[in-house]
């Protein structure tokens, strides 16, 4: 009895250290990004192709609701357990700024496109900075319900804000961010001379005033995917979501809404690698690979984002599962149509017209 | 005298005593180190960071030295100048320099510019003069105001987050002054807090007080159903229960439906149920009902019914007996039940973040957006602070009035 117990004993230790043995030479990296349908097209566009050709890689998948609070605490507790976070570029640049993440030499760390074309000059102008390496262009436009209105059916941001011509409740995002622009745009002001007219008093007057005219028709979410759903119930006539997200409630659930692309606002998601993560050498190598010209138009197979690399673009096929022309549903195609965050701007102001908003709100 | 052993007796007991005492000690220590740990301490950290301003003074040291002896007026002489070039330099290179971007920023805004701007072109300006090179890199270091905002930021601790939270702030010579009409939410949303939490443990008495006296005097079998009825619910997971009222409420929901199929409400007239603090309070009492009834229950199934049938024999009428004799029994019942509701209530974040619209949200609604969102957690623990001040204060004047050792929980 007491023979067989050692013995078990010993083969358990066995076992245990072959166990340690082998998670040594392998690596665990922690990837982490905004969950469901987006990060379900990560996983079959890069994470699990990398697997498959690196078998010594293992890519933890966790899911988190965006913003810089979960890094900041790690590196405050001073222990960074995330390798690799998939942000917006504001919070990227803000978390550049405060050393949360990892400087990176594009050019040195990414690969060309096929013809050469360096990353610097292959990754659409305008969307790379020091920390973040961009994935996909997202943009944030307006849908409708197309059984809402009989005869003219909306076309522009003007008709958004139009609650003669077109009645019923809206849904917006509860942030100053966007809502102010397309107030301005709707109220006349010309996509390019935005962020000019924002920049005084006068224009943030005149954009809450203009917001203020269907202030009581308007329902506030705070949640990604509220818009699609008070879209669906008929809560709402009108509503303002990621694109994706609006992309999979027409094509996928075939609910009866449309596009209005005029005055979307285009956004950058990407790559940043905290500063003090564990494993950055192993990571570069992934980012490298799932940044390549082909991996970023795998991407859209599955979700209706824009690749980031202007040699993607001609790559982009066919939904996997829907087999639809993912073309027309790329936000990059209707760029001409909206305009791009100015981030630097918004950096400066959120905090201030954050508080004003919510004051605003309670009015 | 002596125990068996020879040693004194009175050696011999406190050696006794103190195994026990320190026998007791271990079986509470677990508890204690996991409040300690789990409670106390993060709290105490908490109020730290709510008058914590270490990072100017940490990341800028010489310019907030150099400010020390600065009259306050015009502009501070070269040397400081100086030292705010060394100073951003040294951040720049830590990259440090955006900690004290963010703070300034929530001070005055386009602060967050001002110095990140500065810090692109630091690298360039090698050499003196400082003060021209500075306001020609940004024209806000020519301003007496912006070296006012960081004189008054150079003490490593302030009350500014607190200030903030109560809709106030210092001006740009540091006197109290309150925040532009514009900019003031905090003080009437803890306001909103306090009624709303106020109103909703009103109605769960309303609505618990009936439901835990038809308990307490049913037939165990019938009784045992309605206290089925009254945890089932309580089992089920907070988000469902909410998102279930959602489904319940929104404008094409059930209840809406219901009224125009029965006609009393025309079809294009719904009124709006969710999404504003009707949505809120009917949630968050449905939620929080169990946490009445149960105490309530547990006080009222103690009195004896003899004591209503001896006020009845004695000439009292129903209602009488009731208010004179059975009330007074279950005040301890009602007491436990408020305090439970309204301290949950008052700090509820995640029914009101669904279902609370824009006139439905709470004050931990805009402390979870510090936390989260603005990245702003002084404020967010200065608000936290003022919530649990606010709490331990009712708590200290329901104990005088009503005093806690006649609240009963069972």
């Amino acid at each position: 009895m007491k023979n067989t117990l050692r013995y078990t004993t010993v083969g358990l230790a066995g076992v245990v250290a072959m166990a340690f043995g082998a998670s040594a030479q392998a690596v665990d990296l922690n990837v982490v990004s905004w969950g469901g349908a987006y990060t379900a097209s990560q996983l079959k566009a890069y994470h699990q192709p990398y697997m498959k050709a690196n078998s010594d890689v293992k890519l933890n998948s966790l899911d988190y609701s965006g913003g810089l609070a979960e890094v900041r605490a790690q590196s405050e507790a001073g222990n960074v357990t995330w390798d690799l976070v998939d942000v917006v570029v504001a919070d990227a640049i803000r978390g550049c700024d405060e050393g949360l993440f990892m400087e990176v030499d594009h050019d040195a760390l990414l690969l060309p496109a096929p013809d050469g074309t360096p990353p610097t000059e292959d990754f659409l102008e305008g969307t790379l900075s020091d920390c973040f390496i961009p994935q996909i262009i997202y943009s944030f436009a307006f849908a409708y319900r197309t059984d809402a209105f009989k005869g003219e059916q909306p076309k522009t941001m003007a008709d958004v804000f139009d609650l003669k011509k077109f009645p019923g409740k809206r849904t917006l995002q509860r942030s100053p961010v966007n809502n102010l622009e397309w107030a301005l745009i709707a109220d006349g002001v010309s996509v390019d001379d935005v962020y000019d007219v924002l920049d005084t008093p006068e224009g943030i007057e005149r954009a809450f005033a203009k917001l203020g005219t269907i202030k009581s028709e308007v329902i506030w979410w705070t949640e990604g995917a509220v818009p699609a759903q008070l879209l669906a119930d008929g809560e709402v006539v009108f509503g303002n979501g990621y694109n994706g997200r609006l992309f999979s409630a027409i094509e996928e659930e075939k609910q009866p809404l449309a596009m209005i692309w005029d005055g979307q606002v285009l956004d950058i998601d990407g790559w940043s690698i905290p500063a003090e993560g564990k494993n950055k050498e192993e990571v570069l190598e992934f980012v490298k690979f799932a940044t390549d010209t082909q991996r970023l138009a795998d991407q859209a197979k599955y979700i209706s984002y824009g690749p980031a690399r202007e040699s993607s673009l001609p790559l982009v096929s066919k939904h996997a599962e829907l087999g639809i022309d993912m073309e027309p549903h790329m936000p990059t195609k209707y760029a001409d149509q909206g305009f791009l965050t100015n981030f630097q701007w918004w950096a400066d102001n959120r905090d201030e017209l954050n508080e004003r908003f919510e004051a605003w709100l309670q009015q | 005298m002596r125990a068996a052993d020879g040693t004194p007796l009175k050696v011999s007991i406190a050696r006794a005593m103190r195994r026990n005492r320190l026998l007791a000690l271990g079986l509470i220590a677990p508890l204690f180190f996991f409040i300690l740990f789990s409670f106390i301490v993060p709290i105490v950290d908490m109020s730290l960071r709510s008058i914590d301003n270490s990072v100017v003074p940490g990341v800028l040291p010489n310019t907030t030295a150099a400010l020390r002896d600065w009259d306050g007026e015009g502009l501070p002489p070269e040397a400081t100048f100086a030292a705010l070039a060394a100073d951003i330099n040294a951040g720049r290179e830590s990259r440090e320099i955006g900690k004290v971007a963010t703070r300034l920023n929530y001070e005055v805004s386009g602060m967050r510019g001002t110095i990140m701007g500065t810090a692109r072109k630091i690298a360039r300006i090698e050499e003196g003069p400082y003060k021209e090179a500075l306001i020609e890199a940004n024209k806000d270091w020519g301003e007496t105001e912006t070296w006012l905002l960081l004189k008054r930021l150079s003490d490593p601790y302030t009350f500014g987050y607190y200030l903030n939270a109560v809709d106030m702030r210092f001006d740009s010579v540091g006197n109290v002054v309150a925040q532009p009409e514009f900019r003031q939410i905090y003080v009437n949303l803890f306001i909103r807090t306090l009624w709303m939490s106020l109103l909703i443990t009103g109605l769960t008495i309303l609505l618990g007080y009936p439901i835990a006296h038809l308990m307490a005097t049913l037939p165990l079998r019938y009784s045992n159903l309605l206290m089925i009825l009254v945890l089932l619910p309580f089992w089920t997971s907070l988000l469902v229960r909410t998102t279930a009222w959602i489904v319940m409420l929104q404008s094409e929901g059930v209840i809406n439906s219901l009224m125009v199929w029965i006609g009393l409400i025309a079809n294009d007239a719904r009124p709006q149920l969710v999404h504003n603090k009707i949505g809120t309070i009917i949630a968050m009492t449905h939620i929080l009902l169990p946490f009445m009834v149960l105490p309530l229950y547990s006080v009222m199934k103690t009195i004896p019914p003899s004591y209503m049938r001896a006020a009845r024999s004695l000439g009292a009428n129903q209602l009488t007996a009731f208010v004179r004799v059975y009330m007074p029994q279950t005040m301890a019942g009602v007491g436990a039940g408020c305090i439970l509701v309204f301290i949950l209530a008052i700090g509820y974040y995640i029914t009101p973040e669904l279902v609370g619209g824009t006139s439905g949200t709470l004050i931990s609604n805009l402390i979870a957006y510090h936390m989260q969102q603005s990245l702003n957690w002084s404020l967010a623990a200065a608000l936290g602070v003022i919530l649990l001040g606010t709490v331990a204060a009712l708590y200290f004047i329901y104990n005088r009035i009503v005093g806690i050792d006649n609240m009963k929980l069972g």
